[in-house]
């Protein structure tokens, strides 16, 4: 792979598998956006800031919401305060750029160095707002019309984006992506996860863990299938209630750490009836 | 260069466009596909695919592109040039005796190497080029990054690119599969009418943009109206009760779910009917007898704005669909037949479809085919799956 630009493999906390990552340096390389889909839980949003460890970069983070508005990410034209100050005579009224507020986009650009910026679950946002983006990101930079000024990046962000498809994204913002789905991680890979954050966990304990954690999510209907936070939030709450691994298999001890809708811990409960 | 494979991933359904192919030559020129066919595969996934749920269609052109190349020399000489163009050179390449990309140019000359090397070789050796072993670029041994070759022990961790495509791990993403609630309220979420985008009158004050024009007014009001933006769809929703629905109840029960939780609908009315629509509807999908309402009640007072989903099997015997007292449930003697029935709900409510949990492909094999057959040129009839559904909403949604 050539050499021009900073590699990623991963950082200390975040076990990243070989396709994401040469994902992530592809979208590097060909200087596009990438966006990253898969199930809640598998990461998407820690992608970013590990990418951003690993290439000691800054971290730029715009959390996209029902209301957001591409406009949000470019600049803010905050015309009441100049009216505040208009009418009490206070600030540089005249100065149009001095009420000009950059959003998170405008940062980016903004910045000497080259930072990698998150833009965090887009389909929240409404139908049209990634279309309103596709000029920024391919050209980098934005016309201000208040201020007779255009912005233009001084070195192009490193972009990536989350999805969790709550809504379809239009084709001509996604053709212009590096894409890449995270599929949930097979018990290898979980195993792996697991360890980079509890590096002393009996591994009794792991194996007979994973197994129900497994076999829970293999059972059909259920309405939010356990993620990777989850098992991680109930091997705590396994080890700090001091259960014994060989209990795991009869019974499930916390099930409301794993499952967070009482309809899946009826299903479950029904179903272990039946075995 | 390579352009058949181009036109294969259009052919099986995959929208490739001439920018995105261009993006996967530049990529390939950059020497992004270093590792051969693997790193190749993973390129078309990251710039060709948009979607998890189209990659199954890239397997499928990968498999048949790729599948019948055993030895390089199968691969199209354009293929060759770029790999050997690749920049890369293996990191770890330590006990060399071969060179990378001196291939083997065929499946005989493979397993001759192998033999010979297998008496040449003496000690361990990793992360090489020639000989047997792991972690190399080598043809031979495991764990290793060489595209071709014969794998010595270990399991493959970079499997070869076209077994893996061949694996084919993406099949359940496909569209044309069946739904889950959460697809489901995804594609009636589409099931929606702007009244902004109507003809009404600008009649709500919006705040935001008096604020602005005010300000950049210097201070004189200046106030906005837009249009109120509110969903419009009205809908009315009949499922099938009946017995043969039974084996799909799973799969209606979540799009009941899935309908009952939207709360965009201006308005949302269920009723149900047994296997066929005559004079009553149902209140509950048990259909119990005197549970119910007068058709021509339901019909007079929802308006032909109404957009109406039948959800059923259209699949019953000939006299139920078509004769007079043709209704096979305890109690009923219908005066109209139930086509007659089907056919006044098309002429009253003009958005009007019908979901059917049988896949599309049966519809002509079926036992009920003749009574899908007739229903079909009432209603246009999809199949109960994303695929289905979204066309049957777009169905419901354009304007004739």
């Amino acid at each position: 792979m050539s050499d021009s630009f900073e590699k990623f493999t991963g950082s200390a906390d975040y076990v990243v598998s070989g396709e994401l990552s040469s994902a992530v340096n592809v979208a590097i390389a060909l200087e596009k956006p990438l966006l990253i889909k898969g199930e809640p839980g598998t990461g998407k949003t820690m992608l970013a800031q590990s990418v951003a460890r690993a290439l000691n970069m800054e971290l730029i983070v715009w959390s996209v919401k029902s209301t957001t508005k591409a406009q949000d990410g470019l600049y803010l034209y905050d015309t009441v305060q100049r009216l505040y100050d208009a009418q009490f005579g206070e600030g540089d009224v005249k100065n149009i750029g001095s009420y000009i507020r950059p959003g998170k986009l405008g940062q980016a650009f903004a910045s000497e160095k080259q930072v990698v910026l998150l833009i965090d679950e887009i389909d929240k946002a409404d139908l049209e707002f990634p279309n309103d983006l596709l000029w920024e990101l391919d050209r980098m930079e934005f016309y201000i019309p208040e201020t007779r000024q255009t912005v233009r990046a001084k070195k192009r962000p490193i972009v990536i984006i989350t999805s969790n498809a709550e809504k379809e994204l239009p084709d001509a913002f996604l053709r212009r992506c590096i894409f890449h789905y995270i599929a949930f991680p097979g018990a290898e890979k979980m195993a792996e996860i697991v360890r980079v954050h509890y590096p002393d966990l009996e591994d009794r304990l792991l194996a007979e863990a994973m197994e129900s954690f497994y076999r829970i999510r293999s059972v059909r209907d259920l309405q939010k299938k356990p993620g990777t936070s989850e098992l991680l939030d109930w091997l705590q709450a396994l080890v700090l209630a001091g259960i014994d691994p060989a209990r795991l298999e009869a019974a499930l001890p916390f099930p409301g750490v794993l499952l967070k809708k009482n309809q899946d811990i009826d299903l479950l409960n029904s179903q272990s009836h039946n075995h | 260069m390579f352009l058949t494979f181009f036109y294969l991933l259009r052919e099986k359904g995959l929208k490739v466009s001439m920018g995105q192919w261009m993006t996967l030559m530049s990529a390939l020129e950059k020497g992004l596909a270093a590792s051969g066919l693997t790193g190749f595969y993973g390129l078309c996934r990251s710039i060709l695919v948009n979607s998890e749920a189209d990659f199954d269609k890239l397997d499928l052109a990968f498999f048949e592109f790729f599948d019948g190349v055993r030895s390089p020399e199968d691969l199209p000489a354009a293929f060759w040039a770029w790999l050997e163009n690749a920049k890369d050179a293996p990191d770890h390449a330590r006990d060399d005796k071969g060179q990378f990309g001196d291939f083997l140019h065929n499946l005989a000359e493979l397993r001759k190497m192998f033999e010979d090397r297998k008496e040449e070789q003496k000690e361990r050796h990793d992360c090489g080029t020639y000989w047997i072993g792991t972690a190399g670029t080598s043809a031979l041994g495991h764990g290793g990054t060489g595209e071709t070759g014969i794998r010595v022990g270990g399991s493959g961790v970079h499997s070869r690119a076209v077994q893996v495509a061949g694996e084919r791990n993406f099949k359940d993403f496909r569209q044309d599969t069946i739904l889950d609630i959460r697809q489901f309220q995804l594609a009636f979420r589409k099931l929606r009418q702007y009244s902004a985008r109507m003809d009404v009158q600008k009649s709500e004050l919006d705040i935001g943009a008096t604020v602005a024009k005010t300000s950049e007014n210097a201070g004189m009001l200046n106030l906005v109206y837009e249009k109120p933006r509110k969903n419009t769809v009205k809908l009315l929703v009949l499922f099938d009760g009946g017995g043969s629905m039974h084996r799909f109840s799973a799969l209606c029960n979540r799009l009941f779910t899935a309908v009952s939780q939207e709360s965009h609908f201006k308005d949302l009315k269920f009723y149900y009917f047994h296997n066929c629509v005559y004079d009553k509807l149902y209140k509950n999908p048990t259909c119990k007898h005197g549970d119910w309402v007068d058709t021509t009640y339901v019909m007079n007072n929802l308006g032909p704005e109404y957009k109406v989903i039948f959800v059923g099997d259209a699949s019953m015997s000939f006299s139920e669909l078509e004769e007079v007292f043709g209704a096979s449930y305890y109690g009923i003697r219908n005066q109209r037949p139930g086509i007659d029935w089907l056919r006044r709900f098309r002429s009253r409510y003009e958005k009007s479809v019908w979901f059917n949990p049988i896949p599309a492909e049966r519809w002509n094999r079926v036992d009920g085919s003749i009574t899908i057959g007739s229903i079909r040129r009432i209603f246009p009839m999809y199949e109960l799956t994303i695929d289905g559904l979204d066309a049957g909403i777009k169905n419901l949604l354009v304007s004739r």
